[in-house]
């Protein structure tokens, strides 16, 4: 057998998912670090709790990178001296909750919202298009603080208005996409066999636009993690004691001059779990794309 | 003949309605197919077949699409009559299309194997397993080779040939009565042609199934089709059995298609390229709408809309020179 036809054999087994991802070196440590992320998210407050609670007023801003006081001041003392590390460990699972859900729920919410808007048209079409420009009309602030003023700040609400907020650009993303999709031949044929409208829109429609509204959600991620912080500052977010990274951004805020570091680490913190988020993302495209894999699957000459 | 027409077309008519114009697409157009049989419409770019072919099919969006007239009867049931939703259900099982360019009409995000079992499971035939199987028996019957491991790859792995095989594999899955083919063998060269061509014919035999063949090729009209519709700025202004109507035109049209094709074997007279381009649909000239380009025209063709001519059993043409035609031709 010539190598092209090994290679065409190789392609067509399938390279398994894990393999593809020990290649490319961005996406294994994206993955990493979100498993990492994970498993604080897992049993961070359990392991940390007391520790990101616990005072010590002579470690108040310590400066990061002396192991002095123990370990868990490595990354320095916040202003009332709790260890930076274990809070950040800890603020992991609001953050990564808040976060999370709302992105999923808006992504759900306006996808399926979209896809109606965009296969169905006019009447119907009209109505969900009209709801999301009011929802993008309106400053997103205002509707959270509204909102969250009348009902009272906590980690459901907070959700919910953030989704809700959130929302309209998948709206607009999927009925744009919809609308280009609902023109292709595969869907005329698919109608031409048989398929109903809900099957086409389920199984022919849904799955091209899937990889795209995947792409906003990591993107929005860091987004809501930032509108979650601005919410917190606000005072009708989270609050103390329950932390979040965005909330420890916001107290760090008033130390920036003296203290950088209470400010800085959570910032990192959502740097890194937006950049991981993209990367991996991205990644995620390629791979459950049919036609872009092969850019991945074809090993390259260091790997042989 | 009293058996009914698998598909019988009459007079149908579409517009195409937008603020400022219509476009008159189908000006009634007239066919029909019996079992067994193969009907060729054949036309120019523009000339309406495609649309009358979504029309069958009830593909067309309305706005801006509108049927304005004539009726399609499939086995003696009024198709534009009856519910969208209980036309879909014959769609597939009992009327299938296969589309000019079978890369788009496949989606590109499922493997050809999964596409065609989820046409066994949405119509009730078969689930999980067994719709693979026999979704890997269907890539065989089309002449794919390896099926099994050839089910699980993507559209875009599949050469063009390749790709309209398993097009054809989907139509004829649930063994329909009626295929139409819109162009099937347009995007592809001449020898994978034939070999698309062949296999459609033998399908065709093997179930007894009436086709519709839609296209602009004669050499495949002169091939494989027993009947055939030649349209023209939205009309069908001659209709026959192949082998006389390619033979002995009646329609100054189809003479004027024949003139233009070159022929393979040796050298032939010279080529006459039918001068001008189609009408704009949306002002169709007064009288016959081919009159501009027609060396034959004469003022009676400028003013009146020519009748129908029988010219012989079963051969119809609508043109005042019919004559003329037919014996100078």
């Amino acid at each position: 057998m010539t190598t092209a036809e090994q290679e065409a054999l190789i392609i067509r087994r399938g390279v398994p998912w894990w393999r593809l991802l020990a290649r490319d070196k961005f996406a294994l440590a994206a993955a990493l670090w979100l498993l990492i992320l994970f498993a604080c998210f897992l049993v961070g407050p359990e392991l940390f709790g007391k520790a990101a609670t616990s005072l010590n007023l002579r470690a108040r801003n310590l400066p990061p990178g002396s192991l002095e006081h123990g370990w868990l001041m490595f990354l320095g003392g916040d202003a009332l001296g709790r260890s930076m590390i274990a809070r950040l460990i800890v603020a992991s699972r609001n953050t990564l909750t808040v976060a999370l859900c709302s992105v999923v729920f808006a992504m759900i919410a306006g996808g399926i919202l979209g896809l109606i808007a965009g296969y169905i048209g006019r009447g119907v079409g009209h109505v969900i298009m009209r709801f999301a420009d009011i929802l993008q009309s309106f400053p997103s602030l205002l509707l959270a603080v509204v909102v969250l003023y009348v009902l009272e700040p906590s980690v459901t609400n907070l959700i919910v208005v953030l989704a809700i907020t959130r929302m309209p650009i998948y709206l607009r993303v999927t009925r744009a996409e919809v609308l280009e999709i609902r023109e292709r031949v595969f869907v005329d044929a698919s109608s031409a066999l048989g398929g109903s409208s809900y099957h086409i829109l389920l199984r022919h429609i849904a799955p091209v636009v899937a990889p795209t509204l995947l792409t906003i959600l990591t993107v929005d991620f860091s987004i809501v993690m930032l509108a979650e912080s601005s919410l917190s500052f606000l005072g009708i977010g989270i609050q103390p004691p329950e932390i979040t990274w965005g909330l420890m951004v916001a107290q760090g805020r008033n130390y920036l001059s003296q203290a950088w570091w209470l400010a800085f680490f959570p910032g990192l913190a959502i740097m890194l779990a937006t950049l991981s988020g993209n990367i991996l993302s991205n990644w995620l495209r390629i791979v459950s794309d049919p036609e872009q894999r092969w850019r991945l699957e074809t090993p390259r000459k260091s790997d042989e | 003949m009293s058996e009914t027409p698998v598909l019988k077309v009459d007079d149908l008519r579409i517009q195409f309605r937008s603020g400022r114009e219509t476009v008159h697409a189908v000006n009634g157009a007239s066919f029909q197919v019996n079992a067994g049989e193969t009907a060729a419409i054949l036309g120019e770019s523009g000339s309406g077949k495609s649309v009358t072919a979504s029309a069958v099919m009830r593909l067309l969006q309305s706005p801006p699409a509108y049927v304005s007239g004539g009726t399609v009867h499939f086995k003696g049931l009024d198709v534009l009559a009856m519910p969208l939703d209980r036309w879909r259900e014959y769609c597939g099982r009992d009327v299938a299309m296969v589309f000019q360019d079978a890369l788009t009409s496949l989606n590109p995000v499922f493997s050809v194997g999964w596409q065609i079992a989820e046409l066994f499971r949405t119509h009730g035939v078969a689930s999980g397993k067994e719709a693979d199987e026999r979704a890997v028996e269907l890539l065989e019957r089309v002449g794919i080779p390896d099926p099994a491991a050839r089910s699980k790859d993507y559209t875009h792995q599949f050469s063009g040939g390749m790709r309209q095989r398993v097009m054809i594999a989907m139509a004829i899955a649930l063994g329909p009565d009626l295929l139409i083919a819109d162009e099937p063998t347009t995007a592809l060269d001449v020898t994978v042609q034939a070999q698309i061509m062949e296999l459609l014919e033998s399908l065709r035999e093997e179930s007894d199934m009436a086709m519709v063949l839609i296209t602009h090729d004669l050499g495949v009209v002169a091939d494989a089709a027993d009947n055939v519709a030649v349209m023209y700025a939205g009309r069908v202004v001659e209709s026959g059995p192949v082998a006389e109507v390619l033979s002995r035109p009646g329609h100054a049209y189809t003479l004027a298609l024949l003139d233009s094709v070159p022929q393979a074997r040796g050298k032939g007279g010279k080529l006459r390229p039918i001068i001008g381009s189609p009408p704009d649909l949306a002002r169709i000239p007064k009288g016959c709408a081919f009159n501009p380009r027609c060396r034959f025209a004469t003022d009676i063709c400028r003013q009146e809309v020519p009748p129908s001519v029988a010219m012989a059993e079963g051969r119809v043409a609508e043109c005042h020179h019919a004559d003329q035609v037919f014996n100078d031709g």
